[in-house]
This record gives structure tokens, sequence and C-alpha cells, in this order.
């Protein structure tokens, strides 16, 4: 996999998201009280609400539009609700966030 | 012949090597060992217990002179290396050569200094080695000394720990919410901040160094915090993180990354010369903990002897050695996949406990209080021990394996007798638990004798739960709703145990609470977020995390995404040169304008990214946030009244002004709308407000309780008064009252169906509590009365922002 550099990690709140733009569209980069990071779809499948707007909780977030509830792990949304966001794989390095470049649509530099 | 083996450093790592060399083939090598400092191999890890007062060095020396001479090691002690010439194979130190068949590179790491001015004044120290642990005793003997620590990790506590044991006066300055936050998570961390406050230690998390001050002579006189604290002190000391030794390597032109890159053989890029310990970095990773070191060393030792082991870096448990603090971490939280948590809390006993399984195993301990089970648990999670069979009772540890679940009565059963459980009559719990073993065996009984819950009835959840606690079996809890599924409580005993317990921060909720999750969930957050915050307004920061998408972005999100900008416009009066920003806002964000039923006006549709900039210009024309999305204040409406009016009896338009100023700002249970009207005729629409004053000849009619949406109800009147000031005086009584005692998102018309208009007049009728309530209210007012807007404007506009754009770059 070939990494790109998005940032420093505490410029995303604990708790809380930040986004980045992609060639596949607006990415939502989470963290988490445990300072975890994971990478999913802004946009909520139900009526697209911005994720990354939403209650970060344990490692899942809450859509802040009608309260659907998405593990960020897998994607799935959780209890009654049925539907799935896309995640990407992202790591840490040092303090830096890194997100996997193919996933999100960009071509390796060569 | 006998090959040389140079080793560069004596320390935890290259003493445990020589050991195990030494074990193997005592002739193998004639060794050379140089070390900096101007002794030998000690054990590091107890300059702490040497600190304070608890050994002594000679206890920690690990090889004395007779070891280095039975093993024929010849010692360069208090000599630094200062060079490596691979080309010749030649070590030099400060007082001659030494050449090497084989190089050992164990040089550790240096504690890193934050480049803070001042960094370099006399009195600014590490914490590494025992010339730093002689200078933080040696404070001890000096009478009221004190310290300040910069850095809340290990190290920095137990640094603050040990000075504190020699009766120096200690702060710990963290930068993070929580303290050891690599190891503990929050609610830990909680546990562990109050044991050191118990301590007599200060600590102050969240909170940014920005010089050290001097005394003019060259020595340290205080730190200066980012919020302008000044924090004196005699000595201080810096544990912030340590960065890798790696000066030596670079130099003699070996492969260093962050650490000198070594293969699992433990060798450098040069196939004579190895490395171990702190200074190394294997497989990307760095070590800051002895348990892999000795690993290495076990590798070296066998590399050495030309034989082959592969180093595998493992899983690290860490403890604090402080007395008193039994805490226990071990596993990365940080990575993986499908986790689930089982978190245990026993607020009676300080007891918390959290496993995190991954799969069916576990990947990450953490736990307070109770330690015992700490290792049995790490065991599991080194031998990836399938865990599904006994989960249910994993929590409990070997020896509970069936044992009972956790009691959700805990908190109330860890009450004190004196703590008070009925505010409005006074009543504490052992009074309580007096009548119940006097035969009161039901809540009318304990009613009627004690007058507990029988006033506002917010506390009937927490008597019935002290009714359960001392009674057993024989008393039946009546099902109430539980704020959500992290907790049992209602929200009406979670308000009152908040109060009662001086619960101030999330953490302590949690934990205090027995909370069943690690950090609540998107119903309990703001709940919580809201009580703490009304509770303890000084104490307390505000968690943007905790709050909705509006409430945090200071703006209503619509349905696609965009956001609308309200600004305040006191009592629905405005003017030209407001009219003439809001216009050119609008134009230039390309909003749509809308008046609003609130007399204000609405700019919808503005992206995300020019909030700080729409907030930006609307401030610069003095304009502040409305807070149309919060649940606080949101308008008062205002009729023309007796400035134009022919039938207006009094300036209610001023009244609302007035309100308006006073209460904006203002965090409430739900949403509050105001509304004063000239005359019963009553164009403002008062009577179905929050809040509704209607002038009268004879002075304000002040009602409450009115609704106008989801449910329609009609003001009932709280008091009739005659001026201006005690109007004033009366609604942010009755504010206050609500915002002390209602559950979170309900109306006032709600709350007061709860606890009864009757006993909200009872408690403002007395001009005393009235005034106590106005008191809280503006304390209260201290902290929030400010624009949200400027504040993010100014300190978080980036926020706003994408942190990247990657579409931009084109790729080749
Ligand atoms: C802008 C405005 C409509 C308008 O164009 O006039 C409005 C817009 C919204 N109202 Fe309202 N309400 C507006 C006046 C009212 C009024 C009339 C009033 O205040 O005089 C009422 C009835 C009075 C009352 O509150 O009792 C009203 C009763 C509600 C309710 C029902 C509240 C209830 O307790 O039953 C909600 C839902 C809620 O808050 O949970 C609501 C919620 C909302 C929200 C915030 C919905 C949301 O959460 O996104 C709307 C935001 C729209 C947006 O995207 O910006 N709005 N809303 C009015 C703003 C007034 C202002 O200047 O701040
Ligand atoms: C106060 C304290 C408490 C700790 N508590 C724990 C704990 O509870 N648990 C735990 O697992 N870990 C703990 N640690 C960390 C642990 O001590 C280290 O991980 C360990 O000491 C690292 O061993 P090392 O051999 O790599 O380096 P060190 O032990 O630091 O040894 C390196 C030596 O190399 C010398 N040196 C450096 N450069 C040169 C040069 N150019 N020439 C000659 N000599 C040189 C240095 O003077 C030093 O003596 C603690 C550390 C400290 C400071
Ligand atoms: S409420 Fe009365 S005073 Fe106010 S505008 Fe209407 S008629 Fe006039
Ligand atoms: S858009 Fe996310 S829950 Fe409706």
């Amino acid at each position: 996999m070939s990494w790109i550099d998005i940032g420093h990690i505490d410029d995303v709140p604990l708790r809380g998201a930040r986004l980045v733009k992609t060639p596949v569209g607006c990415v939502a980069v989470f963290r988490t009280a445990e300072d975890q990071v994971f990478a999913a779809s802004n946009s909520c499948p139900h009526k697209g609400g911005p994720l990354s707007e939403g209650i970060v909780h344990g490692t899942k977030v809450t859509c802040p539009l009608h309260n659907w509830v998405f593990s960020l792990e897998t994607g799935e949304a959780q209890g009654a609700d049925a539907g799935r966001i896309a995640t990407y794989p992202v790591r840490i390095e040092g303090k830096r966030i890194l997100i996997d470049a193919a996933s999100v649509g960009k071509k390796a530099a060569a | 012949m006998t090959k040389k083996l140079v080793v560069i450093g004596a320390g935890m790592a290259s003493g445990r090597a020589l050991e195990h060399l030494f074990e193997t083939d005592a002739g193998a090598y004639d060794v050379t060992l140089f070390n900096a400092e101007p002794r030998g191999n000690y054990n590091r890890l107890m300059l702490s217990p040497v600190l304070s007062g608890e050994k002594t060095y000679e206890q920690i020396v690990t090889h004395d002179d007779r070891w280095y001479a039975e093993h024929n090691v010849t010692c360069r002690f208090g000599e630094k290396v200062a060079r490596i010439d691979r080309a010749r194979k030649v070590v030099v130190g400060e007082k001659g050569e030494v050449p090497y068949d084989k190089l050992l590179i164990a040089t550790g790491s240096t504690p890193f200094m934050i480049p803070l001015p001042g960094h370099d004044l006399d009195g600014v120290i590490a914490y590494r080695d025992l010339e730093d642990t002689e200078r933080m005793i040696g404070l001890g003997a000096t009478p009221g000394a004190k310290a300040v620590v910069i850095g809340g990790g290990l190290l920095g506590l137990e640094a603050a720990a040990g000075m504190a044991a020699r009766g120096v006066e200690v702060t710990v300055v963290h930068i993070m919410g929580h303290l050891m936050e690599r190891q503990l998570d929050e609610a830990a961390g909680y546990l562990l901040r109050k044991a050191l406050v118990d301590k007599g230690i200060h600590v102050r998390c969240s909170a940014n160094s920005r010089q050290i001050l001097g005394d003019g002579t060259g020595h340290v006189r205080a730190l200066l915090l980012d919020d302008g604290t000044e924090l004196p002190c005699d000595l201080l000391v810096m544990a912030v993180g340590i960065r890798p030794s790696v000066a030596l390597a670079k130099e003699a032109g070996l492969e260093v990354a962050r650490g000198v890159t070594v293969d699992d053989h433990m060798v450098t890029s040069d196939p004579d010369v190895l490395a171990l310990g702190e200074c190394v970095e294997h497989n990307g990773a760095l070590f800051g903990l002895v348990a892999p070191l000795y690993d290495q060393a076990r590798v070296v030792a066998r590399t050495l002897l030309e034989d082959t082991a592969h180093f595998v870096a493992r899983e690290v448990s860490t403890k604090l050695k402080v007395t008193g603090c039994d805490l226990f971490s071990a596993g990365d939280f940080a990575e993986g996949e499908g986790r689930e948590d089982i978190v245990f809390r026993d607020p009676a006993r300080g007891v918390y406990k959290r496993l995190v399984l991954e799969g069916n195993r576990i990947v990450g301990a953490v736990m307070y209080g109770d330690t015992a089970d700490g290792n049995w648990f790490y065991g599991l999670m080194k031998d990836g021990e399938d865990v599904s069979g006994m989960r249910d009772t994993l929590i409990f540890g070997p020896a509970y394996q069936g044992g009972a679940a956790a009691d959700p009565m805990a908190a109330v059963a860890a009450l004190p007798a004196d703590a008070e459980i009925c505010g409005c009559n006074g009543v504490c719990k052992g009074r309580i638990v007096e009548a119940i073993q006097g035969g009161a065996g039901t809540l009318d009984a304990v009613r009627a004798q004690t007058k507990a819950s029988n006033s506002c009835g917010t506390c009937t959840g927490l008597v019935e739960q002290v009714l359960a606690v001392t009674l057993g079996d024989d008393f039946v809890m009546p099902a109430a709703k539980s704020v959500c599924g992290c907790t049992d409580l209602t929200h009406e005993d979670l308000r009152r145990l908040i109060k009662l317990q001086e619960l101030k921060s999330q953490p302590a909720v949690w934990q205090e609470l027995g909370w069943t999750t690690p950090n609540g969930c998107h119903v309990c957050r703001p709940a919580v977020n809201f009580y703490l915050l009304a509770d303890w307004p000084l104490d307390y920061q505000d968690d943007p995390q905790s709050r909705f998408v509006n409430e945090r972005n200071h703006a209503n999100i619509q349905k696609d995404g965009t956001y609308s900008v309200m600004p305040r416009m006191w009592g629905g009066m405005t003017d030209p040169k407001e009219l003439i920003a809001i216009a050119q806002a609008a134009e230039k964000y390309g909003a749509a304008v809308k008046v609003t039923g609130g007399q204000r006006i609405d700019l919808l549709g503005v992206k995300k990214e020019d909030l700080p900039g729409i907030w930006a210009d609307l401030n610069a024309a003095g304009m502040v946030s409305g807070h149309a999305y919060s649940k606080g204040l949101r308008t008062v409406k205002t009729c023309v009244g007796s400035d134009w009016c022919r039938f207006g009896t009094q300036d209610s338009t001023g009244l609302g002004i007035r309100l308006e100023k006073k209460l904006w700002g203002s965090w409430t249970p739900h949403k509050v709308k105001l509304a004063v009207s000239g005359c019963p005729r009553n164009c403002a629409e008062a009577t179905c407000k929050d809040v509704g004053i209607v002038c009268v000849d004879s002075g304000y009619q002040v009602g409450v309780g009115g609704a106008a949406g989801m449910d329609v109800k009609e003001t009932e009147r709280l008091v009739d008064v005659k001026t201006e000031d005690e109007a004033i005086e009366w609604t942010a009584a009755f504010i206050q009252l609500y915002r002390e005692n209602a559950k979170y998102l309900d109306r006032p018309y709600k709350w007061i169906a709860k606890v009864g208009l009757d006993w909200v007049k009872a408690v403002l009728a007395d001009p005393a509590e009235r005034a106590a309530l106005n008191e809280r209210f503006e304390l209260s007012q201290s902290v929030y009365r400010k624009d949200p807007w400027a504040e993010h404007v100014h300190n978080r506009a980036d926020r706003y922002q994408p942190i990247a754009d990657i579409t931009l770059e084109a790729a080749e």
C-alpha cells in the first residue's frame, strides 16, 4: 500500500472527526477517546447525513441527522438499522495520520 | 585468540546482555565497557523508590566492581565515547581508543526537553539518572520547597510522587485531558488523578506551558501557563518523552531511522556492529520499557556467540511504581478491528477494570484499584487464548468464574450516612435508613416519617434505591426509565448523585456511578455534559464532543449539510448598520434570507467552511450568535410597548432587551424562549412562552411553562411584581431553578408538570433563595455569557476546514 500523510493526530479532536477531500469524495477521519483513528465515508446511507459531525462514542459514531449508529471498524450500521459505510485503511506513524492512497482513488505516484 | 567486544553504555539492556554472554561462554570475548555516567550498571527503574526514600542507591546496583573484575571487564566509567571509526574498527573514547572485533551500541535514550523559553535555566532538569534523582532528593531537604513536573506520564508521576513523599509541594502539568493517556483510558486516569490529589499533589490537565521564568540570577522561579497562571517552583522537572540516543551511530554512517535500525538478530547495517535497548528501532518500533530489552539482550548474546536467535517484539504491560496507586495496563488500544469492551466498575471500592476483546481474544486490559488479576489477563492476552467460553465472567478474574454481576445499586450503597438525599427537605441517607430499620418499609411510609421525596419528588428514585439497599429482596424496585443502556440510573437520580458526590468530570460520573460503557453514548453524553456544566460552571469545562452537531458548530445543520446563521437581534430591535451588514454577508456567502418567527433574520444555506468567515463579518458589525441552535436561551420577543403603542403600559421592548442581555449564552436543559408584551392584547405572544411577561398598569405578570410547539400550553402565573427589576430577578431565579433540576430535554412546562408549580412557587417565594439562585446564575454566566462565534473565529477556525485535500496534487 502507499500511504499519504493527511495531518497530525492532534488536528482531529478527541472523540471527534475531520474531513479529507479525496478523489472518491469527502472521507471522514475519526479519532476515538483511546486515540484510535478510523476513516470512513462521510455520507450516511440513510439520507446523506454528514457522519463527521456525529457524536463519537467507543468505536462508533452516531449520525447527526437521525441517529443511526455505525461501527467505525466494520462500517456496519448497528442495531435495527441496515446499511454500511465504506471504510478506508488509515494508520498512525509517530503522530501523523496516514491514509491508504489507492483505496481513496489516488493512483500511486510513480 | 579471544575476540574484542566493546560495549558503549552500561545500562539496563547491556548489563543483561553481558550476563547472558558470560553465562554461556565466559571466555569468548575481552570486554571493554564504556559508560558516560560515572558508575556501572544499576537498576534504572528503581530510581523512583530511591527518590521516594524506599530504597538506597547501594540497593539498586546490579553489577559491582567485583563482578566486573571476575569477568575481566575493562571498565571505562565516566568516559563518554566520542566517535566510532568503522573503517579502522576502533571506538574513540575521551581518554583514548579501543579496537574492537564486535561492537555493541547500548546508548539508551535522551530525555526530550521542550524548547520553551527558559528551558536552559538552572533548576530545569529531566528524570533519567542518579544525578537527576539526587537533585530532587536535595530539594526535599529545603523546607517549603516547590516543584513543577511537566508531563503526566509514568516518569513524571513517579518523580512527582517521590518528591511529594519528601515533603515537596508538587504540581504536575499535563497537556492531555487525563494522566498517562498512553496507558490508561479516561476512567482509570480519573481514579489515578484522584489518588494523587489525595496525596497532596496538584494536578493540572489540558494545560499548556508557555514559558519558564527565571529569578534574575539564572535560576528557575516559576512556570507560566498559556492561561496566564504562574506556578512558582524551585525545581522544574521535564518528563515529556525520550528520544533514542543515535548521534554516535548516525555519525558512524550506520543506518538510522528514529532509532538505530537492527534486524531480528540485533545486528545493525554493519555486520560487526550490534545494538540494543532504547536506542534501537526494530520493524518500525521503538522501546521504552525493559521487558522487550531483556529479550533483546538474550538475542544479542546468542548472536555474539554465532548462534541464531530471533527477537520478536511482544506486548508489554505497565505498572506505576507509586505506593497506593494500583494500576495495570497492557496491550495496544490503538489498533485493530472488530473490538468490544467489557467494563466493570465498583464505585464503592474505587475499582475499574476494562478488557478490550477482538474476536474472542483479549487485546488490551486496563485496571485500577484492584490489579490482582492483571497478570492473568496479560497471560491470556500474550498467549492469544480464546476466551469465548468464559466471556460472561471473564472480568471477575480466575477466582470468580461464575461470580456475581455488577450491582446497579452500588453507587447508592456507597453513599455515606450524611449524604443529603432529599435536597428540598434536607434529609440525609442515615435518617432514611433509620426510618426503614424502624419499620418504614414503603416509599409512602418513608415519606410520611422523614419528609424525603415529599416536595419536588425528583429524589424519589434515590429513596427507592435506599429502600432496596436496606431491605434487600423485601423491596421490589418499581421499573424506572434509565437514561440509556449505559446505566440503570434515571436522569433525576443522575442529577442528584452528581451534586451529592460532587462529581465534576465525565470520567468521574462514569466511574462513581458505574457506567457500563467506557465513555457513554450519543444519548447520555450530551445530558451528562449539560448536568456537569450546570452544576459546576467553574470546575467543569464544556465538552464540544459531547454535543449535537448544531451546538458544536454553533449553527443549525440543514438537510443538505449546509448551515443556517442567525445573529442575535436584542428584543427584536435592529438598525440600518446591522441590516447592511446582514445584507452584505448574505450576498457574500450566497445565503437565503428569512425573517423568522422569533423576530430576527436567518441566513440559510451557508457552507461549513464559510462559517468562521460569515461570523467574523457579523462580529465586525457588532452582532453575536443568536443561539438559534442551542438548548439554551433563544429569543426574547417583544412588542413595541409604551415607546410607541397607544395601549402600552410599560416599556416591554426595553425589558425584553434587558432580559435577553442577562440570559444570553446560558445553557439550559432544553431551549428557552421568552416574550414580553406591553399589555394584555399580548402582541408578543407571551402567554405561550417558557417565560412570558405581560405588562399591566400595576406592573408585570410573570407567567411560566407555556409552549407552542408539539404541545400548545398557556403559561401559568408565577408571580405579579411591581418593578422591572423584580421581574428580571424572578425570571432569572426561575431559569436557574430549571437549569439545576430539570431532566435534559424537558422544556419547562414538562418539568413543572413533574415537580408541581406549587413547589416552584414555594422555592422562589423565599427572597434568600431567589437571591442565591440569581447569584449562581450569574456565576455560571461569568463563564458562558460570551459570543461563541468570536471565540471560534479566534481559536478554532481551522477546524471548519477539511484537514487535508488530496484531490489537488495531480497523480503522475
Ligand atoms: C427558523 C425558525 C422558523 C422560521 O423560519 O421562523 C425555526 C426553525 C427551526 N425550528 Fe422552530 N423555528 C422557529 C421558531 C419556532 C417557534 C416560534 C417561536 O419561537 O416564537 C416555535 C413554537 C414555540 C415553541 O418553541 O414552543 C418552534 C417550535 C419548534 C420545535 C417544537 C418545540 C417543542 O418543544 O415542541 C422544534 C423541535 C425541537 O426543538 O425539538 C423546533 C426546531 C426547529 C429547528 C431548529 C429544527 C432543527 O433541529 O433543525 C429548525 C431549524 C431550521 C434551520 O434549518 O435553520 N422548533 N420554532 C424559527 C426561529 C426562531 C428564531 O428566531 O430563533
Ligand atoms: C526513573 C525511571 C523509571 C523507570 N521505570 C520503569 C519501569 O517501571 N518499567 C520499565 O519497564 N521501564 C522503566 N523505565 C525505563 C527503563 O529504565 C529503560 O527502558 C531502560 O533503562 C533502557 O535501558 P537501556 O540499556 O537501553 O538504556 P539506559 O539504561 O539508559 O543505559 C544507557 C547508558 O548509556 C550511556 N551512554 C549514552 N551515550 C553514551 C556514550 N556516547 N558513551 C558512553 N556511554 C553512553 C548512558 O549514560 C546510560 O548509562 C524507567 C526509566 C526511568 C528513568
Ligand atoms: S401587546 Fe399591547 S402594547 Fe404591545 S403592541 Fe400589542 S397592543 Fe400594543
Ligand atoms: S441521514 Fe444519517 S441517520 Fe438519517
